[in-house]
């Protein structure tokens, strides 16, 4: 193999599993280092100039970074992250006075942001700032989007929605919220610089089967009726409850109909339990608060009788893989199975619908008559327009929307500012060596045996009493620090300089994780089969040196690294070196926080 | 030294012995030796060594005297027994405890200045008495607790740190131990695990004395341009007659060498050592020959390495002095102390 060139920022960015996998590219390890120095509001601001939502996130990311999290592959759970998230929130103190404000003067540009979702909050977070004149639409009477309509309370209170929104609010700008864009011919006659529609995707799935519109008053889209909980028009729901779907809103149906008066609420999902949607910490909490979750049961029709829902007929169905190698669902020939009920909720999905955009507005939909939309720099195919969030490519989660937000901000400013919006800006990069004296690293390279911790939650009956009492209590400072300390720090790099090493093998010695060996070089498949361990995780790179003083070369395993640092530690000469790699994704707006 | 204990989370793909251990259980304390230290490595091959022969760590005894070598037992096996003696006197102490016990199985470590110079006695009469242990110097040529003086094995011509040439003639531990009638003579380096770890297997599971002479270098004060036992030295110098292979038991017979330069040794509980010999005439069962070859290659500048010698019969000290198989320290009262009519018995047949 050539020899790995790490001044690639790809390389180590890759190498900090849980930076990687954000799709915000939170600088994790960082924020935790400063939590357990209880530097909360450092570690509250490196987070929202990331991913903009900290307290919001810190309770309800889908946190694609703790299955990437390398603890997670030596031993049974992945660091906390997302709730470590919530520590730096909850303890972060007064940090207002570290926001940026829009400069008195304007640059001039007006953008307009339709939808005041999570995606267009970010755009404007990294806008404003700039000095852009934005006004922001929302149908809606607040700015959330979702996370305002959708998201229970008892996941997520409404003062951390009001606080987080409210510090994008304070940046500067003109909202119009109560009023739907009805046209996008008729805002693109307004003459905006630019706009960015970041509109989710509002629309529920419906299953259209026997007997769905005899009663409607007890059977609900699932996303209606939680929007309907969140602004408190709906405050009951009948005794028996049944919930059609197994996705995160069916998780948040049921746990919600749970607390409105639905003693006895029942999941039913076509598939089986391990293919649900829905995140495996979502169908705990149901289950932990007596939800009995049924697979393998199709719905087939709704039941009346005297013009009342008498309750929902299933067919009973087995997953069985087909000629093709694919998996699908046939009847087991059973008889039906008809579970009575006083109320449906259909959670089977959410669909995109844009028909406010006239489709001459130079904007082209695609077969699934979805925008067409750029993935790189979120731009439509009217070089004006951009999208983001659920609205871009369908219904994701929070944090993608702030990706995409970020992502669209640079767009924006770049053609605002007469540059090629295809052209990126580079992400800044930082690499020091963290060594401070013969055994003294300026991070904490002793690992913790310490098996994840838990996060406190309210007690059973007090948290089903009142749906606005938040289920988890967050962790404490004392539980808050022992979880930092889980953190490997794998931003703290092992940088090794090939022309130091007297290939000892002290490094190869005292590695915990069989990270390191000295062999001739070969290709990369065959090098794989010569490690001190095997390295079959082919995602997880291998560092190669050039040529040693024996002709062979060092390779370093990058996937089960602690980064203890005790190679560099043990190593005679300096070739291994400990160095703290940050990596900052560009923003719109770098003047944006006070770090 | 290193302050931060070595984690206990591991590689999850750590592969495990016949007893159900990994390697890591098989180790010791973090060292406390400077960065780099060969000894460490030695350390570590001892632990694959061990790991890989399927040793229960209680049933080991690691035995050594003083000097940065002698405190090294506390960083493998550390769930093994262990006694760190006074300086030189590794071998006697040995002795007894084999004596005593001969169930069990006896590391001996030890310094060039240990063995050498203050214990070369010692060092010559575990070899004469064929005392069942391993025994390994690990040799670098300097007193390295005491900050680098020049040992008995610093080569003529050598240069130290400071600049002083050595003019003193050196002891050559494994030609010596031929000599003195060991039955099992190797020697190896310490940065050539692949050849290390196999001489230490095939070492344990010799019956007998099994001297290893270890070059080890030491980063501190013997690794500059001018020594003969740094790294880079070694390395261009070292030269060995042959490469092991140890099976044992079920092991599978992996390795593939060309035709005629295979050699097998069987030694005396079955296992195989199988030899590719890298030299083509040296033939592992002749000392005076092994001994000749190692003088004329030293003579030449090089360092010979390997298996240099294996008895072909080897007798330990318990059989020599025809002890009963039982350990001594396992025997009863009764055993010990027959009373007084045996004694009369015994005292007759010596009147
Ligand atoms: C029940 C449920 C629970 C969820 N839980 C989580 C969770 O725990 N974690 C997570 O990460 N994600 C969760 N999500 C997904 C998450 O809420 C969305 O992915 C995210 O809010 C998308 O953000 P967005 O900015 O694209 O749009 P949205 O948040 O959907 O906001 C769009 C906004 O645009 C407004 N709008 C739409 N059309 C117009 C128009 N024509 N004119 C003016 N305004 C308009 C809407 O009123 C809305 O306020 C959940 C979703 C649901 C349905
Ligand atoms: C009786 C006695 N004499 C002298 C010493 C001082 N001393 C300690 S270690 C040592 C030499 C050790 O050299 P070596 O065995 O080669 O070990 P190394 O440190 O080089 O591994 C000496 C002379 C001592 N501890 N005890
Ligand atoms: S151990 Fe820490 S730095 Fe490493 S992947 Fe997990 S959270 Fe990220
Ligand atoms: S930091 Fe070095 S010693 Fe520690 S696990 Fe990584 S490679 Fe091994
Ligand atoms: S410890 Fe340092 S000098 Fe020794 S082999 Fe490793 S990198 Fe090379
Ligand atoms: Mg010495």
């Amino acid at each position: 193999m050539l020899p790995t060139d790490i001044r690639n920022p790809d390389y180590f960015h890759k190498v900090v599993d849980c930076q990687w996998a954000c799709p915000a590219h939170t600088p994790v390890p960082e924020y935790i280092r400063l939590i357990a120095s209880r530097r909360y509001g450092d570690a509250y601001m490196l987070n929202w100039q990331s991913n903009v939502f900290p307290g919001i996130l810190g309770r309800t990311c889908d946190r694609p970074c703790e299955p990437a999290c390398r603890r997670g592959r030596v031993e049974k759970e992945p660091v906390a992250i997302c709730r470590l998230k919530r520590v730096a929130a909850d303890y972060k103190g007064d940090i207002r006075h570290r926001l940026p404000r829009a400069p008195v003067r304007g640059n001039g540009k007006r953008v307009a942001l339709v939808g005041a979702g999570p995606a267009s909050l970010t755009v404007a977070r990294d806008l404003a700032p700039e000095g852009y004149d934005l006004v922001l639409f929302d149908s809606a009477p607040a700015a959330g989007g979702m996370i305002r309509s959708q998201i229970p309370k008892f996941r997520l209170p409404e003062e951390v929605i009001d606080e987080e929104v409210g510090y994008i609010l304070d940046l500067g700008m003109e909202t119009r919220f109560g009023t739907p864009i009805t046209s996008m011919n008729a805002l693109l006659a307004e003459n905006y610089d630019a706009i960015f529609v970041g509109c989710g995707a509002p629309r529920g799935r419906d299953l259209d089967l026997p007997g769905r519109h005899v009663a409607p008053g007890q059977i609900h889209l699932g996303i209606d009726w939680l929007a309907s909980v969140a602004f408190g028009h709906v405050r009951e729901i009948g005794r028996r409850v049944i919930v059609l779907g197994g996705g995160n809103t069916a998780m948040d149906c049921c746990r919600s109909a749970r607390r409105l008066g639905g003693q006895d609420v029942t999941v039913v999902v076509r598939s089986g339990f391990a293919e649900m949607k829905a995140s495996p910490w979502e169908k705990e909490e149901a289950m932990e608060e007596g939800i009995p979750i049924l697979n393998f049961l199709v719905p087939k029709e709704f039941r009346h009788g005297g013009g009342t829902l008498q309750g929902v007929l299933f067919e009973k169905v087995a997953a069985e893989r087909g000629a093709d190698g694919r998996r699908r669902l046939v009847p087991t020939g059973e008889p039906d199975l008809m579970m009575p009920c006083d109320d449906v909720l259909i959670a089977v999905g959410q669909e995109n619908a844009f028909p406010w955009i006239e489709r001459d507005s130079g904007i082209d939909f695609d077969r699934w008559d979805m925008p067409v939309v750029n993935e790189r720099t979120m731009q439509s195919t009217h070089p004006k327009v951009f999208f983001g969030g659920d609205a871009a490519f369908g219904a994701k989660n929070i944090i993608w929307a702030v990706a995409h937000g970020h992502e669209a901000a640079i767009s924006i400013d770049r053609l605002c500012r007469g540059e090629d919006v295809a052209e990126r800006p580079p992400p800044l990069v930082n690499l020091v060596s963290q060594k401070m004296g013969i055994h003294e690293w300026s991070y904490d390279n002793e690992i913790s045996n310490d098996l994840r911790y838990r996060v406190p939650h309210r007690e059973h009956e007090l948290a089903l009493a009142d749906i606005t009492a938040e289920v988890e209590l967050g962790f404490d400072e004392k539980l808050g620090l022992a979880e930092a300390e889980r953190c490997f720090n794998c931003d703290v790099q092992t940088v090794f300089t090939g022309r130091l090493c007297i290939e000892c093998d002290a490094c190869t010695d005292i590695c915990p994780t069989d990270c390191i060996t000295f062999t001739g070089n070969g290709e990369e498949t065959d090098l794989r089969r010569r490690l001190t361990a095997p390295a079959h995780d082919v995602t997880q790179a291998l560092y190669v040196s050039g040529n040693l003083k024996t002709g062979r070369v060092m390779v370093k395993d990058e996937n089960l690294c602690l980064h203890c640092g005790l190679c560099a530690e043990r190593c005679p000469t300096g070739a291994w070196d400990m160095q703290r790699f940050l990596l900052e994704m560009p923003l719109a707006s770098h003047a944006c926080c006070n770090l | 030294m290193t302050f931060v204990a070595k984690p206990k989370l591991s590689h999850p793909e750590l592969p495990r012995n016949r007893l159900g251990l990994t390697r890591r259980d098989y180790e010791g304390a973090v060292s406390t030796l400077c960065a780099g230290c060969g000894h460490d490595s030695i350390s570590a091959a001892i632990i694959r060594a061990f790991f890989e022969l399927d040793l229960p760590p209680h049933r080991i005894a690691k035995l050594s005297g003083i000097g940065c070598s002698s405190k090294t037992p506390t960083y493998f096996l550390g769930r093994a027994h262990g006694f760190n003696s006074v300086h030189g006197r590794m071998p006697a102490v040995a002795t007894g405890a084999n004596l005593a016990n001969r169930d069990l199985v006896y590391i001996g470590v030890s310094g060039d200045g240990d063995s050498a110079s203050i214990g070369l006695g010692q060092f010559a009469h575990a070899m004469r008495r064929d005392v069942n242990m391993v025994y390994i110097v690990e040799n670098n040529g300097v007193y390295g607790l005491t900050k680098g003086q020049f040992s008995a094995t610093a080569d003529v011509g050598a240069r130290s740190k400071r600049g002083v040439t050595n003019t003193e003639s050196s002891i050559d531990l494994a030609a010596l131990a031929l000599v003195l009638g060991a039955s099992f003579v190797a020697r190896s380096f310490s940065g050539d695990k692949a050849q290390l770890v196999p001489l230490i297997k095939a070492a344990v599971l010799h019956k007998g004395a099994a001297f290893i002479d270890c070059i080890s270098p030491c980063v501190a004060f013997n690794n500059h341009a001018g020594s003969t036992k740094s790294y880079d030295y070694v390395r261009e110098h070292n030269e060995a007659v042959d490469a092991l292979d140890v099976i044992v038991g079920r092991d599978e017979i992996s390795a593939d060498y060309a035709p005629g330069t295979i050699e097998t040794v069987v030694l005396h509980d079955g296992s195989i050592l199988r030899l590719n010999k890298l030299a083509p005439d040296y033939s592992v069962h002749d000392r005076v020959a092994a001994l000749a070859h190692i003088q004329d290659r030293e003579r030449a500048g090089e360092i010979v390495t390997g298996l240099l010698y294996v008895g072909p019969e080897s007798k330990d000290m318990h059989e020599n002095l025809n002890t009963v198989a039982t350990p001594l320290a396992s025997l009863g009262d009764a055993e010990l102390c027959p009373g007084s009519a045996a004694l009369e018995e015994l005292n007759a047949t010596l009147r």
